[in-house]
């Protein structure tokens, strides 16, 4: 039974191995842009799946929901920027294919001949009842610095975003005296302003 | 799987991410490789915690640091081609190369 | 304490829901034939407007499927499949009285990923057939989820914060005494908001107006159509009786077993959202969206800070 469990867990992981690598490559050849970026999310999910067969639940769920928000806005944004969203006018937008694929096997033989030949530890210790309570107790446990140095590189993040994102900033909401009472917006918000 | 299988699979993940990463002209797309290529890492981190050193957190935190990396990149990304687009209707690597001169 | 369930419970599951929307459908469609033509004149009247959804269904499975040119199928039947594919996933984890198909230690995260996947669902529904209205549907439901996600987030992120764990098994036993709704009352309106806004229904279903001509839908004719709009009612059960386990203390009862009070429950709550949604004007998102980040999730974030101080000096 236990053989048999462990078969059926090697072969999930091996398909969604195979699924990841060949969405992947459907990103850069689909035509439609919706197309691409829901690949990219399929590789995502088949990461997020191997993460929670690796034995970190916790993760492995997170990645999966992430990914799905994350994509689903870059949705938006791909057919926004991009001149051929949908691929009904096939067009190439690429630059230096040859060189690139030549780097990209260069690297990818480099890393394979240093995967297999270099010699990877052995397994040290076991992992222990809850993970995520091991990831939780150091990102929060007793030192607090990687926790703060995400989470102060996320809010900056936000100012950033927003600064670079709007056009509008307090003189074209308040007034060059800043003085108004109501904000100009050109959307109203739902708080009666 | 063994740690090796786990790995040429980040390594495949990660090289497919950097080609198109390279030769992506839209700016969006460029970082659709980008993405790929932390997935990789993540792949990566994962198995290196699962195989090797199971007992400590670090391969997890490594994981948590490359999902905000990707949460990062992607909104600022975003927010650049935004930026970029209104100001000089330019939504490629090529042409926003342009603007320097 | 949560027992493991049965492997038929995952064959028994979907259908339990099927079965379960189908019923809130025809109170729904009681309550808006009361509304449009005046109270049912005798029993056979009420039966045929409760068993309106159930011909409704019938007649899209005969109806002719609607074509429209240069769709992209592939995409568009994903997006619609999808609805109640999350439906049923994230059904997976909600309990039964103190047993559920799967009690995963992080159930509380999965039920969220999975209600995730109807943001890509509804878009890509709205992306397939290759037209402008079905489309905008698509897009508002995702404001609507920018909208939604980050109150509805720390909302059940209260009660696992109050269980100290993210298994709905632990969060319903730790409401043995006390359920969660009566201390955390943020926390449960704002749930109950975003369990309409996740089903894109009631107030929430801008994205499937008609103003849009019905948005997301407009395109999608006979199963398809089926298919989105039962998923629908599947997202709208799952999310209504996933408010039992995290804030109304699940199977927790005097007297009747725990699957009753678990079934008892989800129906009150299902009632109140059905029958709430009749007071209430359909929201556009942009004006959700203020309301929910300027005060939802300051006040979710104040209710979560006050679980978390009561669990720290427990």
């Amino acid at each position: 039974m236990r053989a048999l469990l462990n078969d059926v867990i090697f072969w999930v992981l091996a398909l969604l191995a195979l699924l990841a690598v060949a969405s992947g490559v459907m990103v850069f050849r689909f035509e439609s842009m919706a197309r691409a970026t829901y690949a990219l999310l399929t590789s995502l999910l088949c990461v997020g799946g191997e993460v929670l067969l690796l034995g970190l639940d916790y993760l492995g769920v997170v990645i999966v929901l992430m990914m799905t928000i994350e994509m689903a806005i870059m949705a938006v944004f791909m057919v926004m920027y991009m001149m051929n969203p949908a691929g009904l006018m096939p067009m190439t937008m690429v630059h230096n294919k040859q060189g690139a694929a030549a780097i990209c096997a260069v690297v990818f033989a480099v890393l394979a001949a240093g995967i297999l030949l270099a010699p990877w530890p052995s397994r040290r210790g076991r992992p222990s009842d809850d993970p995520t309570l091991d990831l939780g107790l150091s990102l929060m446990g007793p030192q607090m610095l990687t926790m703060m140095t995400l989470g102060l590189a996320l809010f900056a993040t936000i100012v950033a975003t927003v600064v670079l994102a709007t056009r509008r900033g307090r003189y074209d909401r308040f007034g060059d005296d800043l003085k108004a009472r109501r904000a100009d917006d050109p959307v109203q918000g739902g708080r009666g302003r | 799987m063994s740690l090796e299988l786990f790995l040429l699979l980040a390594a495949a993940l990660f090289c497919i991410g950097l080609f198109g990463a390279l030769t992506q002209q839209s700016i969006v797309m460029l970082m659709m490789g980008l993405e790929l290529m932390l997935g990789g890492v993540i792949v990566g981190a994962a198995a290196v915690w699962h195989y090797i050193a199971p007992a400590a957190a670090d391969g997890q935190v490594l994981v948590v640091l490359a999902v905000t990396a990707m949460a990062v990149e992607m909104a600022i990304g975003f927010a650049v081609v935004t930026a970029l687009f209104r100001a000089r209707e330019v939504d490629m690597t090529d042409m926003a190369a342009e603007l320097k001169e | 304490m949560p027992d493991a369930a049965p492997l038929w419970a995952a064959v028994v599951l979907p259908v339990a829901l099927v079965v379960a929307a189908v019923v809130t459908a025809g109170f729904d469609a009681v309550l808006s034939g009361s509304a449009e033509r005046g109270p049912a004149g005798g029993v056979r009247e009420a039966g045929l407007r409760a068993t309106a959804p159930l011909r409704e269904a019938l007649r899209l499975l005969v109806q002719q499927p609607r074509r429209t040119t240069a769709a992209d199928r592939l995409l568009g039947r994903l997006g619609v499949v999808l609805v109640p594919v999350a439906a049923v996933l994230a059904g997976a984890v909600l309990p039964w009285g103190f047993c559920a198909v799967s009690d995963p230690s992080v159930g509380i995260v999965w039920f969220n990923a999975m209600e995730a996947l109807a943001w890509a669902a509804v878009w890509l529904a709205g992306w397939g057939p290759n037209s402008a209205l079905s489309l905008i549907g698509g897009y508002r439901f995702l404001a609507q989820g920018l909208a939604y996600e980050l109150p509805h987030m720390f909302a059940i992120t209260t009660a696992a914060l109050g269980a100290e764990s993210l298994r709905v098994g632990d969060v319903v036993a730790a409401q043995d005494g006390l359920w969660f709704a009566v201390w955390m009352p943020a926390a449960f309106v704002v749930y109950l908001l975003s369990a309409l806004a996740m089903a894109f229904w009631g107030p929430f279903g801008h994205p499937l107006s008609r103003d849009a001509a019905g948005g997301a839908e407009a395109e999608l004719a006979g199963v398809d159509r089926l298919v989105f709009l039962g998923g629908r009612w599947l997202l709208l059960v799952v999310t209504a009786g996933f408010s039992v386990p995290l804030f109304l203390g699940g199977g927790h009862g005097p007297l009747l077993p725990g699957w009753a009070w678990t079934l008892l429950k989800t129906a009150a709550v299902l009632a109140l959202l059905v029958a709430g949604r009749r007071a209430l004007p359909v929201l556009r998102m942009e004006r959700y969206m203020e309301l929910a980040w300027m005060v939802l999730v300051p006040l979710t974030l104040l209710q979560a800070l006050f679980v978390a101080v009561v669990v720290l000096n427990r």
